[in-house]
């Protein structure tokens, strides 16, 4: 290893370059799949039923839990100001803009994901992805693709469930636990959530789940040129734990990003 | 002399470590694949002789250097001709690379499903004739996990063949194999590459066997390339590397009664 410091900056200032082009293509390439023809429905359906159905516990509970310590927290907090009843905007307005998309995306990086990013390892180390480059099959249309694209069908659906789900937990805890009027609940809610509030919180899931499929989809498949992953079965659990947490910060500084933008 | 399958001219790669040091794995080579033939490549490890298979598939870029396939230059072309220039190949990897969620069947059929327009009847037919033919039929359900390592790189065998190819690679093929085993994959080989004319390029640690089957032998070294039309003549090489070579590769008592002979 060089002992120069400058030199070592250099080099990771290259590795970083390299690898910021690097899945540049591949997500250029996810996308050239997406428009290959055959088609392969009936993978993008299982992928739909992984990705989606799969995640539907994780989310309900996540989002049942969320929704309910809202309703708590907000009760405890507006109650102070006599404000109780403003409680069902607050809690349907941060799940809607904020915690809706943001938690829907890291649950469906760390469940979903990390299975993604591990499938691709695998097969890039056991060179099952190159047997499909040698008999002239694209893998991104034969496989990755379809995960793209069922991601981003998948995401912004939990995404409302999970809303849904935490509007609901915020009224058992607001309502049924705290004694706040259903009247003012219900009403508090329709009145300040706008159609601009629903949208930003779409195109933050749409973004998410480009990012999740993106991100871990590509460390999977560049498991071998990753620095410091090491070798065989390490190598792919490495290279999966930092997908999962390149994801998850990806998501939240986008998430800053978006609001500051769109807000 | 035969027509040449695969030309390398003047191919360079190198890869810079771990420590920065850059690591020349082919330093200028050339040399020809002859049409029809067995070529093996040999050498110690690390020494590059995967790289060359991935640079023959391009799924390595060279430095510099053409890589000749039946008179294009595969380092040059992209897409669709990339593909139709892949098609000419079979792959035989070394842990046989076969898709873990498959079947033996659909191992076999993925290529006749996404490479032709054959109908499921046609295709159904023509995997049925190939496990007969690799002594796979009844292990047609079974996935691969099931399957013992000589079976996985019959099925590997048998999905490369499915195309067709006029070059076969095999990348180490009886790795991991028992002796016996390693006998049934040489005989299937032998028998295979008889039926079907390919031209082959074997790269393998098991020298004495796999020269056998040889009508010409690559040793690389260090970047360089020594080249041997019978695979007999490696006894008679001068070069130290060569010498340490066969001495180390061959064993003692192999190397005794090639110089005996």
């Amino acid at each position: 290893m060089n002992s120069n410091p400058l030199a070592r900056l250099g080099n990771t200032g290259l590795y970083v370059l390299t690898d910021l082009g690097r899945m540049t293509l591949f997500l250029g390439m996810i996308l050239r799949g997406v428009f290959r023809r055959p088609f392969r429905f009936r993978e993008f359906l299982q992928q739909i039923h992984f990705i989606g159905v799969g995640s539907l516990t994780v989310i309900f509970f996540t989002a049942l839990s969320t929704g309910m310590v809202l309703g708590l927290q907000g009760y405890y907090s507006l109650n102070k100001f006599g404000a109780d009843g403003m409680l069902g905007s607050a809690v349907s307005l941060t799940l809607i803009m904020e915690l809706g998309p943001v938690l829907t995306a890291l649950m469906v990086a760390g469940r979903a994901g990390s299975a993604m990013c591990a499938e691709l390892g695998i097969m890039r180390i056991s060179e099952q992805i190159d047997a499909l480059d040698c008999m002239a099959i694209d893998p991104f249309r034969y496989f990755i693709s379809p995960k793209f694209l069922a991601t981003l069908i998948a995401i912004p659906l939990l995404t409302v469930i999970f809303d849904v789900v935490g509007i609901a937990g915020g009224y058992i805890a607001g309502v049924k636990l705290m004694g706040v009027s259903p009247g003012s609940y219900i009403q508090g809610m329709t009145s300040s959530v706008t159609n601009h509030d629903i949208y930003l919180g779409v195109i933050k899931s749409f973004v998410f789940a480009v990012l999740v499929v993106w991100i871990c989809c590509g460390r999977g498949y560049f498991v071998q040129r990753i620095r410091g992953a090491g070798f065989g079965a390490e190598s792919v659990s490495r290279v999966t734990t930092q997908a999962v947490v390149l994801s998850s910060i990806a998501v939240l500084v986008f998430d800053y990003l978006i609001t500051a933008v769109l807000l | 002399m035969s027509m040449a399958a695969i030309e390398f001219k003047d191919v360079k790669k190198s890869f810079v470590k771990g420590d920065g040091t850059v690591q020349h794995v082919l330093d200028g080579v050339n040399f020809s694949i002859p049409s029809g033939k067995t070529t093996v490549i040999a050498g110690g490890s690390g020494q590059g002789k995967s790289v060359t298979l991935k640079l023959i598939l391009r799924l390595m870029d060279v430095d510099s250097g053409q890589i000749i396939i039946d008179g294009d230059d595969i380092t040059r072309v992209r897409g669709k001709k990339l593909e139709s220039l892949r098609t000419r190949f079979g792959v035989l990897f070394q842990g046989a690379a076969l898709f873990d969620s498959l079947s033996v069947f659909e191992n076999i059929a993925l290529p006749l499903r996404e490479r032709t327009s054959k109908s499921e009847q046609e295709i159904s037919q023509l995997v049925s004739e190939s496990l007969a033919q690799f002594e796979l039929t009844g292990h047609e359900g079974k996935y691969p996990a099931q399957l013992s390592g000589g079976m996985q790189k019959r099925v590997g065998l048998a999905r490369a063949m499915q195309l067709h190819p006029s070059i076969m690679l095999f990348d180490e093929p009886t790795t991991g194999l028992d002796p016996v085993m390693t006998r049934e994959i040489y005989h299937l080989f032998a028998r295979t590459q008889a039926l079907f004319g390919f031209t082959s390029i074997i790269v393998s640690h098991d020298i004495p066997k796999v020269f056998n089957l040889a009508d010409q032998v690559i040793i690389l070294d260090r970047g360089r390339m020594d080249i041997f039309a019978r695979p007999e003549e490696i006894q008679w090489s001068e070069k130290e590397h060569i010498k340490d070579f066969v001495k180390t590769a061959m064993g003692e008592i192999y190397q005794s009664r090639l110089v005996e002979k």
